[in-house]
Formats: structure tokens, sequence, C-alpha cells
């Protein structure tokens, strides 16, 4: 696969689990070596560097944290590793634990850090190098639910503010449109897509794009988003006929499965007040199409459409300025 | 109670008999008879004891125990972080054989031990008259009783730190690595901070056993009482000589420098963890850590 990743960007490789993701990250990081292929930063070959001299920032899954040491002394690691004076790793820190906001924490062991304390400090341990591209390993993988969500936004937000060019593993479609503004979508090995989030959600490659990045059903044999799809009680020309199965009030939306004829079972994705306004049951005949021009679709399921070879990968790391972290 | 469990875990009627047979078993065991040596080593006085203690076999036999650990148990130590790290760090074929060859040591008796180093490096040994013909004279010599002690002793460190490594895992010394650190300040840094407790009582449990190691020393060092008597063979020299209060001194003194072995290996554990060592910062109104301590969204 060839995968490039633009300057000051924040990507994201999403897809299923066991598909390459976390191991695609480490060849980057140099933590493993790929068979064949070439990394390269800026257009120049770091294939044959090694981990500790490549400049970049990685953050584990469980955020590995050095755990004898104090968080302070965790983020000034990379600092001292590289016999920086003493005043400017410590004005560094300082600066980094505020950026994180865990300054009041500076102090204490890892052991007595939440999960989400300690991924920061993970990302501060990281930033401290000044590297030239940032690696998060499913950052937020090994938080719940609400710390996730806090977490994603303030990613968001600090890549803003620091403009590291970032690529992050993650398995969850949802986080990875809402931080990432580039996505690599990663199955089995292959590079499924890359692109801009809302434009891989509207104009999928392939079926496995389009049902894993979001809601899917099949009408007339293709692929749709079930929220690009209208419900009429009578036929007009180009509707296909079906029956309501059922209607399932979901809160802010209404699903409706239909069996549609001659065609299997489909659904559709109403808002509440077109729900109300219809007024559907079990039982009752519907004709449904494709809203007017928003709507997406797939024709043709076809094989992956950028990538192939998984034995070969020849990921391209396109970057900031070199070697910032001298 | 704390470490030794809580105070209701026996109750009732079973708590007297049980301690009673443990105290009894102990006592039989390890004071009554322990105690006895101390009883009879001052029998005749401490003066006494004091002179068969001060005799120049004994003080050498003391000294050459001293040098013996001094070589014997840095070797072991750094050979057995070695194996640790090998074990727990890479995987190749025959990985399960070294294995198995670190608890050689345990499983055969010392004497088997001594006689196999007499085999090889002996007079009629496969090495031993190349060597003696540059000079170096290994059995009934230093060399020949620090390999057989350092040989006997070769487990301790391997099977306490092996599994600290295991357990740990490799994310910190890869975290440390991107961070820029070579493998050897991988390992001061990282790795060996994570191991010290258990490196320090594998340390300690070798140290002991070196000490304290009769079988394989006796048939390698030739029993020559002010050249190659170490405190154990002194003592066995003692008591087969009849010169009985100088094998009760020489006994007492081996107890004592254990004794101390052991209190520095308590200290060590006592002592908190090192998550624990700062102050408590668990106060009432500073309950367990928490995301929602520090509103992330509110400012920027």
């Amino acid at each position: 696969m060839s995968l490039e990743v633009p300057d000051g960007s924040l990507t994201a490789l999403l897809g299923p689990s066991g598909g390459g993701k976390s191991t695609l990250l480490r060849v980057v990081a140099g933590l493993e070596v790929p068979d064949s292929g070439t990394i390269e930063f800026d257009g120049e070959d770091v294939t044959g560097i090694p981990v500790r001299d490549r400049g970049i920032g990685f953050c584990f899954q469980h955020y590995a944290p050095f755990r004898h040491l104090t968080v302070r002394k965790n983020v000034a690691f990379g600092l001292e590793v590289r016999k920086r004076p003493k005043a400017e790793i410590r004005a560094k820190v300082d600066e980094l634990l505020d950026l994180v906001k865990i300054d009041h924490l500076a102090d204490r062991y890892p052991s007595q850090l939440s999960g989400g304390q300690r991924q920061r400090m993970a990302l501060a341990r990281a930033l401290a190098i000044e590297p030239q591209l940032l690696l998060l390993d499913e950052p937020f993988g090994a938080l719940d639910a609400q710390v996730r969500q806090e977490l994603r936004v303030w990613l968001r937000e600090l890549h803003e503010k620091i403009s590291v060019t970032t690529v992050l593993v993650t398995h969850d479609q949802e986080e990875a449109m809402e931080v990432a503004d580039h996505l690599a979508i990663i199955n089995e090995g292959r590079l499924e897509q890359i692109g801009h989030p809302a434009e891989m959600y509207d104009h999928p490659a392939n079926e496995f794009v389009m049902k894993f990045l979001g809601p899917a059903t099949q009408l007339d044999g293709s692929w749709v988003r079930p929220h690009d799809l209208v419900v009429h009680r009578h036929p007009a020309e180009g509707d296909f006929a079906g029956t309501v199965e059922r209607v399932t009030h979901l809160g802010f939306e209404v699903r409706v499965d239909v069996t549609m004829a001659g065609d299997g079972p489909a659904w559709v994705q109403l808002s509440r007040g077109a729900a109300a306004e219809l007024d559907l049951g079990p039982g009752d005949p519907v004709w449904i199409s494709r809203a007017g021009s928003t709507g997406q679709k797939v024709d043709q399921p076809t094989g992956p459409v950028e990538a192939e070879a998984v034995a070969d990968p020849e990921p391209i790391v396109d970057d900031l300025a070199p070697t910032t972290a001298r | 109670m704390g470490r030794y469990g809580t105070e209701h875990a026996v109750t009732g009627r079973w708590r007297w008999p049980l301690r009673i047979a443990a105290l009894t078993y102990l006592g039989f065991l390890v004071v009554i008879p322990v105690g006895s040596v101390f009883y009879r080593a001052f029998q005749h006085g401490f003066g006494a004891a004091w002179t068969a203690i001060s005799s120049p076999d004994a003080v050498h036999a003391l000294w050459l125990t001293f040098l013996v650990v001094l070589i014997a148990v840095p070797l072991d130590t750094v050979f057995g972080v070695g194996v640790a790290l090998i074990l727990s760090r890479h995987r190749f074929p025959g990985a399960w054989l070294l294995d198995a060859f670190v608890d050689l040591p345990l499983a055969v008796s010392p004497v088997v031990v001594g006689i196999a180093l007499v085999l090889v490096y002996g007079k009629s040994g496969w090495w031993g008259n190349w060597l003696a013909a540059r000079g170096i004279h290994v059995i009934f010599s230093l060399p020949g009783i620090v390999m057989a002690s350092a040989t006997v002793a070769l487990p301790y460190v391997v099977r306490e730190v092996l599994p600290v490594l295991q357990e740990i895992g490799t994310d910190q010394e890869q975290a440390a690595t991107t961070l820029g650190a070579s493998p050897f300040t991988t390992f001061r840094r990282i790795t060996l901070p994570s191991i010290r407790r258990s490196l320090a009582y594998g340390v300690t449990l070798t140290t002991a056993r070196v000490i304290g190691e009769f079988g394989a020393v006796a048939v390698v060092s030739g029993l020559v009482a002010g050249k190659t008597q170490t405190l154990t063979l002194f003592i066995q020299d003692g008591v087969e000589n009849l010169n009985l209060v100088a094998a009760y001194a020489g006994a007492v003194v081996l107890a004592l420098v254990a004794l101390a072995v052991l209190a520095v290996v308590g200290a060590d554990r006592r002592e908190p963890t090192t998550e624990r060592r700062k102050p408590r910062w668990r106060s009432p109104s500073d309950p367990s850590p928490s995301d929602s301590e520090v509103p992330l969204l509110s400012t920027t």
C-alpha cells in the first residue's frame, strides 16, 4: 500500500481490529521492521534509521508510563536523555504539563493518576522531544465512554494549537470522523480508501468503506445510507414498493424496517417529525425512493480502489520541516 | 495487621492449636538446634569462644568466605540479569534449554557440581593440565572455590528477576527508545529500577547460598586449613577434629552473618513500594484519581 500523510494533518488509520493498523504505525515509528517497502519523512528515506533517532513521538495503547518515575520525570525523560540543560528541561516540562493540564499532578506517580491523566502525561512525554511526527496507538481505547468523548475534543484542540503532524490508530469510526481531518481505511492489511471524512462518508469507494463508516442498507441491489431514503404512502415513478415490518423509536430518530417486494429487507432512518406525519405501522404498504441529490450510493461493490499488495507496504509519510527535534 | 493477613483469618477454637503446632515445629527444627549451638559456643565462657574464632585459621576462613562472596555474587548477578533479559526479551530456538540449564545446579547435588569441576579442571581433567602449565591452578585453589560457589548459587537471580521482567513487558523500554534512549540508558534508567526489588532479593539469596555452601566447595577446595578453608569447611574441620568450641563459635559467626543478610532483606521488603514512598497524597478530601478532576474543555 502507499499512504501519504499531509503536513500538519491529523490522520486516522481506521479499520477493524487485527487489520494491520497498529503494525503500520509501529513500522512508521521504527519499532518494527518492514519486510519490504520504505518509510519517508519529507521525502527522506528513514527506513534504516533506528527508532531512537527518528524523532517521532509515540503514545502506546496503554500509555507505557515509567512507573518508578513521577509525572515530571516521565515528561522530562526524553530531554534528559538528550542531555539538555536543567533549566531548559524544567521550563519545557512546565510548559507541557500546563499544555495537557496536569501541572498540578507533577509530583505524583503514574499509579496515582486516572486513565485520562495518564493518557495526557504520555502525550506530554511524547511531545517533549518536539517530534516531527506524533503517532498515537488507540489513544482512547482504554478509557471509559465519557472521558473518551472529552479527550477527543481536547485532542482536536491541542492539534490545532501545536499543529504537529499526527497519525492515530482507531477502530472506532465515530472517533475517527470526529477527531481526524484525514482518514485512511485499512482492512486486512489493505488500504481501502483515503480522504476527508465527510467526503468518504458521502462517496465511499466500495461496500466495505460504505458499511464501515456508517449505517447502510440495500435498495434495488445497491448500498445507500438509511437516512438518505424517503418513505411515501403513495406510489410515484421510480419508487420501490415494500411492506413495513417494524417501527422502532430510538429517541431522536425512528427506524423503519421494510421488506421490499422481491428484494428482501431494508431499513430507513426517519426523523421523528417525518415518522409522525407518515404514521406507519406494521403491515402498511410503502414506497421508497432516494432523497434528491444528497443521496449517495455505491453502484458496483468492487474491491479496494487505491490499494493492493499486503506484502509490500510502502507508506510514505510526508512531514514538517525535517528534524525539529535536534 | 497488614502483610501477615487479616486478624480473623483463623477463628475460634482452631486458633491456638494451630499457633502452638506451628511454633512447636519451628522450635524443634530451628530454634532449639540453633540455640544449642549458641549455648555450646559460649559454654566455656566468652573468652574461649573468642580465642577459638580469632585464631589465624578461623580469621583466614572468614576472610576467604568474604572474598568468595565478593567475586561469586557479582558474577552470578551479572549472569543472572543477562540470562533473565535474554529469556524474557528474545525468542530463539533452544531458549527452553537455557531455561532448563539455569535450574540444573538446584536439581543436582552440590557434591556432583564439585566432582564435575574436578573432572574438567583437575590435574587429570580436560583443561587442568593445560591451565596448570600456565600457572593457573583452579582446583584446590581460590578459582575452583569461586566457580563451585557461583555454580550452585546461579539460579537465584534468574528465578527472581525473570518473572518480573515478563510481567512488566517491553512497553516502557520501547517508550524509552522512542524518546531517544540508547539500549544501555534504557536498561539503566528504566529496566533496572523496575527489577530493583526482585534483584535485591535474588542477590541476597545468592549471597546466603554462597556463604553457606559446603558440598561443592568441600570437593574442590582440598580443605587446607589457612589456605583453602572457607568458614563452613572450618566448622566441619572443628567437628571432625573435636575442636568443638571452634566449630560452635564458627557456627555462631555463620548464623550471625545469615541473620544480618536476612535483616537487610527484611528491611528492604518492609520499605514501602516506589509508588507509596511519597507522602500520602490521599487525604479524605482527595479521593481516588478521577478524570473529572480537571475540566478539560474549560479554556482555549
